[in-house]
């Protein structure tokens, strides 16, 4: 009931145009409260811890053993010191490029079916739940990426760079959209992603549930759809770009909660 | 190579600046983490001198931004019948409420729309404009229609980097977003006494 009261009070300040209660609408605080103590991406989640422990593939084996880098089948606080430099594939990593690693080498599916795949179908989409599960797991927790490494101080900056890129018919760069405090596009409330508390604010708050249209979206779609509006060429899945521009966000977002998964409009 | 291993770490302070050697990996794989897909190839990855410029966080030189801008103000193609304001601000106000085209889920790289309240207020009852431009509200009630608003404007919306180099705004007709006759609607819903941009 109170849900409805809410969602109907949301609609009328709308559709009367009341600037000054938009301004709260726009933000979009009153629906996430709302859905505060029922994420609709508990179905992934759950789903997605289903995955973990069933054995598929050609390989006919389980999760259980992947290695996200705290060591074998450790899922807790995995997420949070995403993406890592990992010594077995000689790559910096995120969390969905782990798992297509997982997948292969442990249960033998081609990491080709999900890049060359689309998102929320086939493997891709087993993928997302996993990736649910995976997140849930940090929420909470402080994001700790170690960026020590040579190659991910490397990723951190072509990230960095990556970000200032203007390119595409459009002339945009993340940059153009993410570049200052307190700009929307249209209704929508745009993080500066160029200070730390701005890419927290990303980084935090994705993978998410997307009201909007009753999607789950991880980090990587994320990325996808801000290059499809950009008017970029199509980011290929896992792709370096995709990690660089992770890197960047999450070393910025060292030290702040996690609240994962994150409810969007 | 130091300044790549120092930036991580300064990560509040300025942004580096990339040496020759960081600018082509990043370049590189500018490329190669993309594919072309629909009508979206991979020519979109690859800088003008324009976007290259405007790459980072720091603004070029104001010798440099002239003379970028003096080269954008030379692609700019005036009405070819020397008619500016003689659009439909009603077809305008379409165009500026479109933010479709030229994604690759996109079929046509025409008929696009111009994005305006992406970033633009424009008509002052549009609540969910969006910020990231100045508010163009009232816009020829304000600034009158004088030869040389007139032409300004035609020129911003043909290609907003004669005017800045590193504007956000796209290049609009430089670009082959809008036609010439959507840039004249989009003209006339800005200077029509009759648009609601003017009320």
């Amino acid at each position: 009931m109170r849900k409805q009261l809410l969602a109907t009070a949301v609609s009328a300040s709308l559709a009367a145009g009341a600037a000054s209660v938009l301004a709260e609408d726009l933000n979009f605080d009153e629906y996430r409260q709302m859905l505060a103590d029922g994420n609709p991406a508990e179905l992934f989640e759950m789903e997605g811890e289903e995955l973990w422990v069933t054995a598929r593939g050609p390989k006919n084996a389980t999760l259980e053993q992947c290695d996200l880098g705290l060591g074998a089948g450790v899922v807790e606080g995995a997420a949070a010191q995403l993406p890592r430099y990992f010594e077995d594939t000689g790559k910096v990593q995120d969390l969905e490029s782990r798992l297509m690693t997982c997948m292969e080498t442990l249960q033998g599916i081609p990491s080709d079916e999900i890049i060359n795949g689309k998102f929320r179908q086939g493997e891709r989409a087993k993928m997302a739940s996993l990736v649910a599960y995976v997140v849930t797991h940090s929420n909470g927790k402080p994001v700790n990426v170690d960026l020590s490494h040579p190659k991910m101080q490397e990723m951190y900056a072509l990230g960095e760079q990556a970000f200032f890129y203007r390119t595409g018919v459009m002339d945009f760069a993340c940059a153009t959209c993410h570049g200052e405090d307190g700009k929307r596009i249209r209704a929508t409330s745009l993080p500066n992603i160029t200070t730390d508390k701005g890419a927290a604010e990303g980084w935090t708050t994705w993978p998410a549930y997307r009201v909007s249209n009753s999607q789950f979206w991880t980090m990587q779609h994320r990325l996808w759809d801000c290059f499809r509006q950009q008017r970029t060429a199509e980011p290929v899945f896992g792709s370096d770009v995709t990690i660089a521009l992770s890197v960047f966000m999450a070393g910025k977002s060292n030290g702040a909660e996690a609240a994962w998964p994150g409810v969007k409009r | 190579m130091k300044r790549l291993l120092i930036a991580p770490l300064a990560l509040c302070a300025s942004v580096a600046v990339a040496s020759p050697e960081l600018e082509a990996k990043v370049e590189e794989m500018m490329l190669t983490s993309f594919k072309e897909s629909g009508i979206a190839s991979l020519d979109r990855q690859k800088r003008d001198a324009v976007q290259k410029a405007c790459s980072s966080p720091e603004l070029p030189d104001s010798a440099t931004m002239k003379k970028l801008e003096e080269a954008e103000m030379a692609t700019i193609q005036w009405p070819s019948n020397g008619d500016y304001l003689g659009g439909d601000w009603k077809q305008g106000e379409k165009i500026a409420y479109s933010g479709r085209g030229l994604t690759w889920t996109d079929a046509s790289p025409h008929n696009n729309g111009g994005g305006c309240y992406n970033c633009h207020a424009m008509d002052p009852k549009e609540v969910s404009a969006g910020t990231i431009g100045v508010s163009l509200e009232g816009y020829g009630k304000l600034r009158g229609n004088s030869e040389e608003v007139v032409k300004y404007t035609w020129g911003k919306l043909w290609n907003a980097k004669a005017y800045n180099a590193c504007s956000n705004m796209p290049r609009n007709g430089y670009g082959g977003i809008l036609t010439e006759e959507q840039i004249r609607h989009l003209m006339a819903y800005l200077f029509d006494p009759a648009s609601p941009v003017n009320q």
